[in-house]
Order: structure tokens, then sequence, then C-alpha cells
């Protein structure tokens, strides 16, 4: 029934409970008290990030937001150097001056995670223009949410990855919510991916819960990119299950909405499909059991870790003082 | 050697810049050869040379030019941009303040953003109130920018290349009025550091900090006034930020005296900043406040009386110096 192989499906699977088993770790440290940070959550959104990125190559460059920790983790950043980060600490990917919302791992293909709602989009086509330009065969992907679609900068980007056939692939997280606002409250088009036909690009809608739509519309994405066929948007409709961040009010969320997330959660409807093929509930315990471990000792890493010198505020702002 | 107008050499900057590097590139409204070469020609006959993917015209789409040019950068080339007019950048401040300037910063040093976004500007031409604005001092007030403006045609050919071998962003303002201006051409290879003034004219009584076309008529004052017998120093920025600090206030120590002027309005102008860094380190020399002369707090205007009314001219230039000199 599937066109994805048990090997990619264990892939899928390995990056989603990562990336899962990292937020509900993240919930926990900041419910007990033991760091206070910002943080924006991704439950709900697990298994889009993680097939998008297990759609991409290595050296494949990828665009994210605030909201990126399954981009981040899925696409492979050292869990230490991740928490380190986002602990503020010496030890981080940025050396603590980055933090939760600018999380950076060129070393991982994490180019740019952009505070700003929108404004990713137009800096991944620079990374895939580079591409065009030297050749180096790379494809990059941009993931955004439903609000950012309603920013000026996502058309004038649409409009110019399409224009110079760019090997750039735009991801809409359709969470059905900007930060506070309902989709139907910011947006009164049925979907975003149908805006991509203004553009002469392809456009698609997937079920962002569902492995088996998720995974390869995202992979045809990047493949067509790669041959040099262009930009595509895949929208891939999701649910955040908290609020907008980490502690944020939510109980505006209507308790349909809230029962059709909670049935909709992608998370059982993996684990069914794992299941399916053949994989037992042991084999898929240990997976969790085994990222969890690394999470934990990861964790321990970077609360342990030094605090950036505060000769950091002076470095780094130009050459000159790096 | 053979003289340059200012276009020429910056075309020739760009031209042997990317020559020697392919990964220097141009994006921009109306740059390629389709277009003619540029609203102002700075880019013509470079389509012709390195084809059209390496001078990219684009749409008119301020946000993903620059937006392009911060991920070109991020991976591993210098791209050159091109905003066709200063006031644009009100279109595309997010991606040049909160990615370009601090991209090198927020990420420890792991992504820095070579780029040079070239931009013309100029009071004098009829463009009206958004078209024309020296708007130099709102990236001045961002870290991790530089921002360079060239008052002749030799500094400009070695400010361009200073500017793409830059391995941050750059802010290079071009003064439309400058553009016709005629000098020996310094020839190939030739750089002005970044973040180095030039003395453009010495003098002891007073020094006239300044950057771009005001370079121009702080000269002419200078030749004026020293036929009245005020000896008048020019320290003519060329990077306006970071600025060179040691200069100015060799300077300022020299003639005991200052005035800022640019065509910026004056409030909160760059001149504030500067005029207050001296008065802090200069304080026990100073002879009097330090003068600032700037445009006036407005838009620019339209009719052209009214835009000679609005730069600031000689007349103020001169009434400002001879009342810090006290020879009025």
């Amino acid at each position: 029934m599937s066109q994805i192989d048990r090997d990619k499906l264990l892939d899928i699977y390995t990056r989603t409970m990562k990336v899962n088993r990292t937020d509900e770790k993240f919930r926990e440290l900041l419910m007990g008290g033991k760091v206070a940070v910002m943080y924006y959550c991704v439950r709900g959104q697990e298994l889009v990030s993680a097939a998008a990125m297990a759609a991409l190559e290595k050296e494949d460059y990828v665009v994210c937001t605030y909201r990126g920790q399954g981009e981040q983790t899925a696409k492979g950043i050292p869990m230490e150097k991740w928490w380190g980060e986002c602990l503020g600490k010496a030890t981080g990917t940025c050396k603590g001056k980055g933090g939760t919302m600018h999380i950076t791992d060129p070393e991982t293909g994490i180019m740019v995670t952009t505070g700003v709602v929108g404004s990713g989009l137009p800096i991944a086509n620079g990374l895939a223009m580079a591409s065009q330009n030297n050749g180096d065969g790379r494809v990059t992907l941009v993931s955004f949410g439903d609000g950012a679609a309603n920013i000026g900068g996502f058309h004038e980007a649409m409009n110019m990855a399409q224009l110079y056939k760019l090997p750039v692939v735009f991801l809409c997280q359709n969470n059905r919510y900007g930060e506070h606002t309902a989709y139907a409250d910011h947006t009164d088009s049925p979907n975003i991916a149908s805006r991509a036909a203004g553009y002469g690009m392809p456009g698609v809608t997937v079920d962002g819960n569902d492995v088996h739509q998720v995974y390869p519309a995202v992979k045809e994405a990047v493949d067509r990119a790669r041959r040099g066929e262009g930009p595509t948007l895949v929208e891939a409709m999701c649910y955040r299950m908290m609020g907008h961040f980490f502690g944020a009010d939510f109980s505006y969320m209507p308790a349909e909405h809230i029962a059709e997330m909670k049935a909709e959660d992608p998370l059982p409807k993996l684990r069914k499909v794992m299941l399916e093929h053949q994989f037992t509930e042991e084999e898929l315990d240990a997976i969790v059991a085994d990222i969890d471990a690394q999470i934990n000792a990861a964790v321990e890493h970077a609360l342990a870790a030094p605090l950036p010198d505060t000769d950091e505020i002076y470095k780094d702002v130009l050459e000159e003082t790096a | 050697m053979a003289q340059i107008t200012m276009t020429q050499a910056l075309n020739l900057a760009i031209d042997e810049a990317m020559a020697e590097d392919p990964g220097v590139f141009c994006l921009g409204e109306d740059v390629s050869a389709k277009q003619g070469g540029g609203v102002f020609k700075v880019t013509a006959g470079l389509t012709e040379k390195y084809g059209e993917h390496r001078i990219r015209a684009t749409p008119i789409s301020e946000t993903a030019i620059i937006g392009a040019a911060v991920g070109a950068a991020l991976a591993g080339q210098r791209p050159i941009a091109e905003i066709m007019l200063m006031n644009f950048v009100g279109v595309c401040m997010d991606q040049i303040v909160n990615h370009a300037a601090k991209l090198r910063f927020m990420s420890g040093g792991q992504t820095p953003c070579p780029m040079v976004i070239r931009t013309t500007t100029g009071v004098g031409v009829g463009f009206g109130g958004q078209h024309s604005d020296m708007l130099e001092a709102w990236f001045a007030h961002v870290a991790g920018i530089h921002v360079v403006t060239p008052s002749n045609p030799a500094d400009a050919r070695g400010l361009m290349r200073a500017s793409i071998d830059a391995n941050d962003p750059v802010i290079f303002i071009e003064n439309i009025l400058c553009y016709g201006l005629k000098a020996e051409d310094p020839g190939p290879g030739y750089r002005v550091p970044l973040g180095k003034a030039a003395i453009a004219r010495e003098g002891t009584d007073i020094s006239i900090i300044t950057y771009g076309r005001t370079v121009l008529d702080a000269l002419a004052v200078a030749d004026d006034l020293a036929k009245e017998g005020i000896s008048v120093e020019v320290v003519d920025l060329r990077t306006i930020a970071p600025y060179d600090e040691a200069t100015v206030l060799a300077s300022v120590r020299k003639t005991g005296r200052a005035l800022t002027l640019h065509e910026a309005v004056r409030p909160f102008g760059t001149g504030a900043e500067i005029a207050a860094n001296i008065q802090e380190k200069c304080w026990d020399v100073l002879k009097g406040p330090v003068r600032r002369v700037g445009g006036t707090f407005s838009a620019v205007p339209f009719a052209s009386h009214l835009e000679q009314a609005w730069i600031p001219n000689k007349g103020q230039i001169i009434e400002q110096i001879k009342a810090s000199t006290g020879k009025l």
C-alpha cells in the first residue's frame, strides 16, 4: 500500500520521535522550572518536520522559524549543541548568542532560524540561487506556517523563485493558527497551496498527519527542485496542539477543534503504520528509549555547560570583532 | 592615467571583482542588458561579459532582492544587490536589519553575510519626497553593517572593491549628483579600506566632518574662507559607520573646532553622534560647541527653489563656521 520502503519509514519514525521526545523534554524542564526560556512547542507537527527532513540529503539547506525544533533536530543537529544553545550556554550551536529562536548549524544545513514570520522565504531563495549559480546540486527547503502566507515577503519570494526556477521547496505547515489567530480569522481562501497557481508554480495540499501523504509530496518537490524544474509549494495540514509558545494561553481554541486535533494526532497514526509494516512494539519502544537516553545525556551536558563569557557581546558583530 | 566618471569607477570595480571571483554577482531591478544596464548605467556591459545569472534582473521586489542576497551570502557567494533608490529600503528593512546585519552575531560567528547593497539617492534633482533621502543614520544605528559613501570617482572605485571584499554587509550609497564627477582613474585593483577617513583638505581653524556629496560643498567653502583667512580642514569620512574615530578626533584636536555636515536631516543624524563623541573626547581642547549642519526636518520638496532652500547650503555652512571661529 505504501511507496515508502521500510528503511525510509524507520528513518521517518526515528526522526519523528526525536522531535516529539525533545518537545516533551523541553516542556518537562519548563514546567519544572528547571529552565526559563522562550520555547515554541511543536506537539502535533512532529511528523511534518521529520518527513520533510527525511526527504532531503544531508548537504541540503534548511531555513526554518522559531517553531523550528522539528526541522533542527530531525535534520540532525547534534543534541548537545542544540540543547546548549537553547539553554544559552557556551557549548551551544551559536555560543548562546542566538537562542531558541535563532538556531544556526551550517554543518547540518540549518542555515537560518528566523524569529520574523515570513522572512525565511526570501532568504531560502538566495541559498537556492547560490546553488543554481555554482551548480552544487543542493536543494533548499524553507518551512513556515499558514500565518506567513499573508506577509509580503511570501508573495515576493514565491514569484521570484518561480521566475528563476530556483531549487527551493516551500513547506507551509498549516497548523490552523497564525500566532493566536485561527486560520478562518486571517485568511478567506480555502487553502494556501492554491496560491501557487498565481505564480505559475505547482502547489499541493496534503494531510500532514499521514506519512503516506506528506513524505511523498515533499520528496517529489525536492526531486523536482534537484532536477532543475523549479520550486513547489507543499502545504501540510497539521495541528498545533499547544499555545503559540510555551505557557501561552490557548483556551481560545474551540472544543471541537481540540477534539479534531486529538483524533488526528500524527503519532498514534504513525505507530499504526509502523506496526502494519511489521515493526514490533518492542522495536519501536527501543527506538524511543534510545532517543530518551540521548536527550537526557544532552540535557545534562547542557545544564552543566559553562555560560558564555560576557565579552561575547562585543564579538561577531563584524569580522574585525570576530 | 585616464579620467573616469564615478559611474565608470563603480562599473570598473564591479567588473574586476566579477572577473576575479565567480561568486560575485549582481541582482536588482533593471540591472541587466535587457533593461539597458541599470537606470544609472553602473552595471552596463556586464551582462554581455558574465551572463544573466550573474547580472540578475529582478522583479520589483525589494524584500526578495535583499533576502536572496542574504541567502546567497550565507552560502558563500558575494552578491551585490541594488536597491534602485534609497527610500525603497523601507520595503526591505527587515531583511537588512534583522537578518543581514545580525546573522553573524546571532549564529555565534558561523554565518557571516558578505554582501553589498548599492543604493542611489540625493537631493537636488527634483525627485521629491520619496526618491531623495539620505537615510544613512538608520543603518549607522544598527550593529553589524558598514555604511559607505564615496565623494569622488577614485574613492568610488576603491571603496567598491573593498566593500565587495568585506565579509560583512555594506550599504553603499551613491549620490545621484556625483555620478558624473570626473577624476583620474586610480587603476585596477585599487582599494580604499573601509573605516578609513581621508583628509580632503588640510586646515588649522576648524574641522568639517562630512561625507558624500557635501564634501564638495565643504571644499568649496574652504576655498572661499581661505580668502578671508579662515583655514578649514575637511574630513571625508568615506565610511560613515563604523567611522574612523581616530582621524576625526586627531583633526579636532589639531583645529580645536568642529562642524558636522550632511545632506540628511539634522535631528538625530550621524552628525549628532559624531558631535557628541567629539565633545566627550576632545572637551579639553574644544574652543566652542561642535556645530551641526544638515537638511531641513521635513520631506524633500519638489519645486526647485524649495529643494534648494531645503538642502544645506554654503551660506549656512559659512555662517556656522564664522559663529564658531568668532569671525562673523
